[in-house]
C-alpha cells in the first residue's frame, strides 16, 4: 500500500507536484497517467525517497521509504533502464544490488532466468539494447520478490516484442497478487494492463477511478455522412447539437444516432453513414488532461519552457 | 510475503518457481560493504587506475633514481649532501596521487553520471551508511595498493641508487616511517577524491577540484610573501604528504605526526560535508 498525502514538490520556482493525494492499494495494477511533464516521475522519486518533498508526505507500507531497512524485499522499482554502469556485467550489477539487501546468489541467477538474460549474464551491460537493459532493470526490481512494484514509463522506447513481454509480465505480477504501479503517458497502453487509473496533470490529481468509469464519463459522438451535408448540418445545429465538419463527414455531439436518423428521414435526406462513436480511452484521457498539458503542439512560443520537471 | 497472517487466503503462486526471499534482519553497513566490494572489483576502470597508481609510483621512482645516478658525477658537494634517497625513490607519488584520486572520485561520481545512484539509493536509502561503505571499501583497496606501490618503489629505487652506493635501508633512521607515510598519503588523497566526488557529483568538476587542492593551491601559496607562504602552505595536503615522507628535517614542514593528524582533519571535514550534502540533496 502506497499512501500519498498532500504531496508537494517544488524545484526552484517550478511546481512539479502540487498537493497530490492518492492511495495505491495492494493487489492490483494501478496506472499512473499524465502528459509528459505532469509530475509522474517526480512522484515516483518522492515515493522512493530519492527526492524529499517540499511538503506533505508519502509512506510505503506505513513507513517513509528512507526509514526502511533492506527495502527491496518490499518494494521493487524501475525508474530508468539506462541507470547502470556500462562496464559492469549484468550478473555483477544484480549481485551488488542483492548483497546490499542480503539476498543470496541463487536469487540473482533466478531473476536473470525470469527475464531471459541468463545467456548474456556475464557480458558488460553497456552495449545492451534498450530492451535488454529494461529486462535487466526489471530483474533488479524483482530481486527481493517484493509485493509492491513501481515502473516508470516501462514501455517507452521498446520494440513491439518488448512491449508484449512487459504487458504479459504485468499481468502475471498482478495475478500473483502483487501491487503494480505503472506510469505512462500513453492511455491505450494502460487500458491493456491497469484496472485502476490515477490521472495527473501539472502535478495535480485529475482522476482516481476505474478504467470503466473514466471511459464512460467521456462524451460520445455520432459520425454522419450525407450527400446533403450542409442541409443536415443546419438542421442538426437547429436541434441544439454540436456539429463539426471533418473531411466530408459530420461529427455530431449532443444527439443520439436514432434522433439523427429520424430527423434526416423527416426531411428526405439520404444518409450514407450513421455510426455512433464510443469515446476511446485515449479521447477520455485527452479530455481529462486537455487543460493541464503544459503546452500544445501549435504553441511553439512556449515550447522552450521545459516540461521535464526533473532539474 | 508469506508473513501475512494465516487467516488470509494463500497468495497465488507465481508461474515460475520463485524461491521465497526472507526479509533479512541484521545491520545494514556490512551488507552494503559487501555490495560496494562487488561494485569496485567488477569494473575495469578500477583495475586500470590501481595499475596506473602502482606503475607510476614504481616506474617514475626508478626513473628519477636512474637519472640521479647518471647525473651524480656532475653534482657539487652541496647537492650531494642534501640528497634524500628515500624521497627520490618516491617521487612518482606526484603523479600517482592523481591516478588514485581520480579513482576515488569515480567510485561515486560514476554512479551519478550513469544514474545508477538512484538504483543504489532505492536499495540503500541509508545514504550516510552508503557513503561510509564506499569509504571503507575504497579506503581499504587504496591502502593496500598504495602500500604495495610505495614499498616496491622504495626497493627498486634503492637498488638503482646502489650503483653509486647511495641507497638506504628500511632500517635506517626515519626511512620506514617515510615509506609508510607515503602510502598513507596516497590513500588519503584517494579518499579526498571520494569525498569530493560525493560533494561535487560530476566527475570532471570533482577531478578539477582535487587537482586544484592537491596541485595548484601549493603553487599559489608559494607566491605569498614570507612567512605566510610556509605558514599556510604547510597545512595543504601536498605539504602534509611531504612532511610524512620526508626523511631529513625541514623547518618549512610540520612534524610527521602532526601532518598525519592535520591530513585526517582534512578527511573528517570533507566527509562531514559530503555526508550532510548526500542526505539533504535530491538524488
Amino acid at each position: 500500500m502506497i499512501e500519498v498525502r498532500a504531496l508537494t514538490k517544488h524545484y526552484g520556482t517550478t511546481v512539479a507536484v502540487d498537493d497530490l493525494s492518492f492511495q495505491v492499494p495492494a493487489g492490483r495494477v494501478t496506472g499512473f497517467l499524465g502528459p509528459n511533464g505532469a509530475g509522474k516521475t517526480t512522484t515516483m522519486r518522492l515515493i522512493l525517497g530519492l527526492d524529499a518533498p517540499t511538503s506533505g508526505s508519502v509512506t510505503v507500507n506505513g513507513e517513509p521509504y528512507r526509514q526502511q531497512r533492506f527495502p527491496i524485499h518490499e518494494v521493487g522499482a524501475l525508474l530508468e533502464a539506462q541507470a547502470l554502469h556500462p562496464g559492469r556485467s549484468a550478473v555483477n550489477h544484480l549481485w551488488s544490488l542483492a548483497q546490499s539487501n542480503r539476498i543470496g546468489r541463487r536469487r540473482v541467477d533466478e531473476v536473470l532466468g525470469m527475464v531471459g538474460l541468463s545467456d548474456v549474464a556475464t557480458r558488460r551491460a553497456g552495449p545492451f539494447s534498450l530492451g535488454m537493459k529494461q529486462r535487466l532493470g526489471i530483474a533488479g526490481a524483482l530481486l527481493g520478490d517484493p509485493q509492491i512494484l513501481l515502473f516508470d514509463e516501462p514501455v517507452s522506447g521498446l520494440d513491439p516484442e518488448g512491449i508484449v513481454w512487459i504487458r504479459d509480465l504485468f499481468h502475471r505480477l498482478a495475478r500473483e497478487g502483487r501491487t503494480v504501479f505503472v506510469s505512462s503517458h500513453v492511455m491505450s497502453e494502460m487500458a491493456l494492463t491497469a484496472q485502476h487509473l490515477i490521472v495527473i496533470g501539472r502535478g495535480k490529481l485529475i482522476a482516481d477511478d476505474s478504467i470503466e468509469h473514466i471511459t464512460a464519463g467521456a462524451g460520445s459522438s455520432v459520425r454522419v455522412r450525407s450527400p446533403r451535408h450542409d442541409d443536415l448540418m443546419g438542421l442538426l445545429t437547429a436541434e441544439g447539437a454540436t456539429v463539426r465538419s471533418e473531411g466530408g463527414a459530420l461529427t455530431v455531439i449532443g444527439v443520439d444516432s436514432a434522433h439523427i436518423g429520424d430527423l434526416a428521414a423527416r426531411h428526405g435526406i439520404a444518409l450514407h453513414e450513421l455510426s455512433p462513436q464510443r469515446a476511446s480511452l485515449e479521447e477520455a484521457f485527452f479530455e481529462l488532461t486537455d487543460e493541464s498539458v503544459e503546452y500544445h503542439g501549435a504553441d511553439l512560443t512556449h515550447a522552450g519552457a521545459t516540461t521535464d520537471t526533473r532539474r | 510475503m508469506t508473513t501475512a497472517s494465516p487467516t488470509t487466503a494463500p497468495t497465488i503462486q507465481p508461474d515460475d518457481a520463485v524461491t521465497h526471499v526472507p526479509r533479512p534482519r541484521g545491520r545494514v553497513l556490512p551488507a552494503v560493504i559487501r555490495s560496494e566490494w562487488t561494485k569496485i572489483r567488477s569494473v575495469r576502470s578500477t583495475v586500470w587506475s590501481l595499475f596506473a597508481t602502482f606503475g607510476i609510483t614504481v616506474g617514475l621512482g626508478a626513473l628519477f633514481c636512474f637519472a640521479y645516478v647518471r647525473r651524480y658525477d656532475h653534482l657539487n658537494i652541496r647537492q650531494r649532501l642534501t640528497f634524500d634517497p628515500t624521497v627520490q625513490s618516491l617521487r612518482g607519488l606526484f603523479l600517482a596521487q592523481i591516478a588514485i584520486g581520480v579513482l576515488g572520485v569515480l567510485v561515486i561520481s560514476s554512479e551519478y553520471a550513469t544514474g545508477l545512484i538512484r538504483t543504489t539509493l532505492t536499495a540503500v536509502p541509508q545514504r550516510r551508511t552508503l557513503l561510509a561503505a564506499k569509504a571503507v571499501v575504497f579506503g581499504a583497496v587504496a591502502l593496500v595498493v598504495s602500500m604495495i606501490s610505495v614499498f616496491v618503489a622504495f626497493f627498486v629505487g634503492q637498488a638503482v641508487l646502489h650503483g653509486k652506493h647511495l641507497g638506504v635501508a628500511l632500517g635506517d633512521p626515519h626511512v620506514l616511517r617515510a615509506v609508510l607515510g607515503a602510502g598513507v598519503y596516497l590513500t588519503i588523497v584517494g579518499l579526498l577524491g571520494l569525498a569530493l566526488g560525493a560533494i561535487v557529483r560530476r566527475t570532471a568538476g570533482a577531478i578539477a577540484t582535487l587537482f586544484a587542492v592537491v596541485l595548484v593551491l601549493p603553487l599559489l601559496t608559494r607566491a605569498l610573501p614570507s612567512p605566510w607562504d610556509t605558514d599556510i602552505g604547510k597545512f595543504l595536503p601536498a605539504e602534509l604528504g611531504a612532511a610524512m615522507f620526508n626523511v631529513r628535517p625541514d623547518s618549512s614542514l610540520l612534524s610527521p605526526g602532526t601532518a598525519l593528524v592535520v591530513a585526517l582533519v582534512w578527511l573528517v571535514v570533507s566527509f562531514s560535508v559530503a555526508a550532510v550534502l548526500i542526505t539533504r540533496r535530491d538524488a
